[in-house]
């Protein structure tokens, strides 16, 4: 396979890649891990005519944690995230999802702010990223803003980024303390796309009932989906089976699923409903009572 | 287009004239003549094509050849000393852990990097490792043996 003709550009500065994109607009395409973008390349679904290769721009890999909040340079790869154990000391969740990621070969690529630019409705770190309330810090040449998970993603691959904006930083806050979280994933085989997965917080109040519950799904709608009036059913319930099973009941109550050659509409809903009460239990499980 | 792309294989600095659109998978084959790497899907699929770039596990047809530029990339063709085969390679002929031998080059990239990482993974580390890789053949049974074979002959 060849991919269509583009011009290639390796800045090594945050600078000339945002020069880059100022000058060449929807014309160019940023390449990160390439994990995504190459195969969209292949298939010719993508035909940019610059492709600006951020693999070579210092500083833009990296791992933090300051004021319970962990920041990604957004070329921070997949793999490194998934060994850091600045990652498992504070960000259980993502911990968990990350090997959910293709395969160790694909993550040795991949990029946290690549799958979160591209923003497939099936992949992983969307979903880490609303869950935890994360924000993205998106920069032009001109200008620098913070975007929210909850407004950033917008669609099928599509993200509130600007065709001038690079995605630079991702910031993680590490949740409530004592907090319990899970991310469960059903698919048709280890490291394949999703057909149904669930981020799950629950964190508890001193008389051990649900002081906040966060959900996120993924692979029931065209963006990691927050079903906001279970979460909010849950708030002030004892966590007991029949209150965790009525959430994921709301939960997927105006759901209506797509189907594809991977799984039909109604069994992606049925899917959902199991693995939301799943990842809720498991979340339970993990939470501390507030003390 | 085309431009002179030029990296460390295999401990050798080579250097080929391509167009920059060419993938590292083809760079290696129709330039470098290296062919012991294999094109399956050409989409980040079958694994087959899995090279180490500075030895880490990578598929080749998903990472352009110009990206390779200041790294150190190992084929299957960089594993063997001479006549001697490497571990992985010995260990996956005593296991029989190939049938018809397309998928194997990726198979025993991808075991390279893991021993590398982990000498003596469990056969369910082994199996999670492998799971990007894929045999046509279905020949995995004896790929898994073939790894654990290859840990238990590292470490004696």
């Amino acid at each position: 396979m060849k991919t269509p003709r583009f011009e290639y550009h390796a800045p090594r500065s945050v600078e000339e890649v945002l020069g880059l994109l100022a000058e060449h607009g929807d014309e160019a395409k940023v390449l990160a891990g390439g994990q995504s973008l190459v195969p969209l390349l292949a298939m010719r679904l993508a035909r940019p005519a610059h492709l600006v290769d951020i693999n070579n721009v210092e500083g833009l890999a990296g791992i933090a944690e300051r004021d319970g909040v962990v920041t990604f340079g957004a070329l921070t790869r997949e793999r490194a995230a998934e060994e850091s154990a600045v990652v498992s000391q504070h960000l259980p969740v993502m911990a968990e999802a990350l090997p959910h990621i293709g395969h160790i070969s694909i993550r040795n690529r991949g990029t946290v702010g690549g799958s979160i630019a591209h923003a497939d409705a099936l992949a992983e770190l969307p979903a880490v990223a609303r869950i935890t309330r994360a924000e993205m810090v998106v920069r032009t040449s001109t200008n620098e803003r913070v975007v929210s998970a909850e407004d950033f993603f917008q669609g099928h691959f599509t993200t509130a980024l600007g065709d001038e904006e690079l995605l630079t930083e991702v910031r993680v806050p590490k949740g409530p303390a004592g907090a319990g979280w899970a991310f469960e994933e059903v698919a048709r085989r280890r490291g394949d796309f999703a057909l149904v997965g669930v981020a799950a917080m629950i964190a508890l109040d001193g008389a051990g009932k649900v002081g906040e519950a966060r959900l996120c799904l993924i692979g029931v709608a065209d963006r990691p989906l927050q079903p906001s009036a279970a979460e909010a059913a849950l708030v002030g319930a004892e966590p007991s089976t029949e209150a965790l099973v009525a959430a994921a009941e709301e939960a997927v109550r105006d759901l209506r699923p797509s189907s594809d050659i991977h799984g039909s509409g109604e069994y992606r809903r049925q899917l959902a409903r199991v693995t939301i009460r799943r990842s809720l239990e498991v979340a339970v499980s993990r939470a501390g009572k507030a003390s | 287009m085309s431009e002179t792309i030029a990296f460390d294989v295999n401990g050798q600095h080579r250097s080929a004239e391509a167009d920059v659109r060419t993938t590292l998978a083809d760079f290696l084959r129709e330039r470098l003549g290296l062919t012991g790497t294999h094109l399956g899907c050409e989409h980040g699929v079958c694994g087959a094509c899995t090279v180490l770039v500075d030895e880490v596990a990578v598929r080749s047809c998903l990472m352009l050849a110009v990206q390779a530029r200041g790294h150190q990339v190992t084929t299957v063709e960089g594993l063997a000393d001479g006549d001697q085969l490497h571990p992985v390679q010995q260990a996956f002929r005593e296991s029989h852990g190939f049938q018809c031998g397309f998928c194997t080059p990726g198979f025993v990239m991808m075991t390279t990097a893991l021993l590398q990482e982990n000498p003596h993974p469990s056969e369910e580390e082994i199996r999670d490792a492998l799971s990007g890789n894929i045999c046509r053949c279905t020949g995995y049974q004896s790929i898994v043996e073939g790894v654990l074979r290859a840990a238990q002959s590292a470490s004696g």
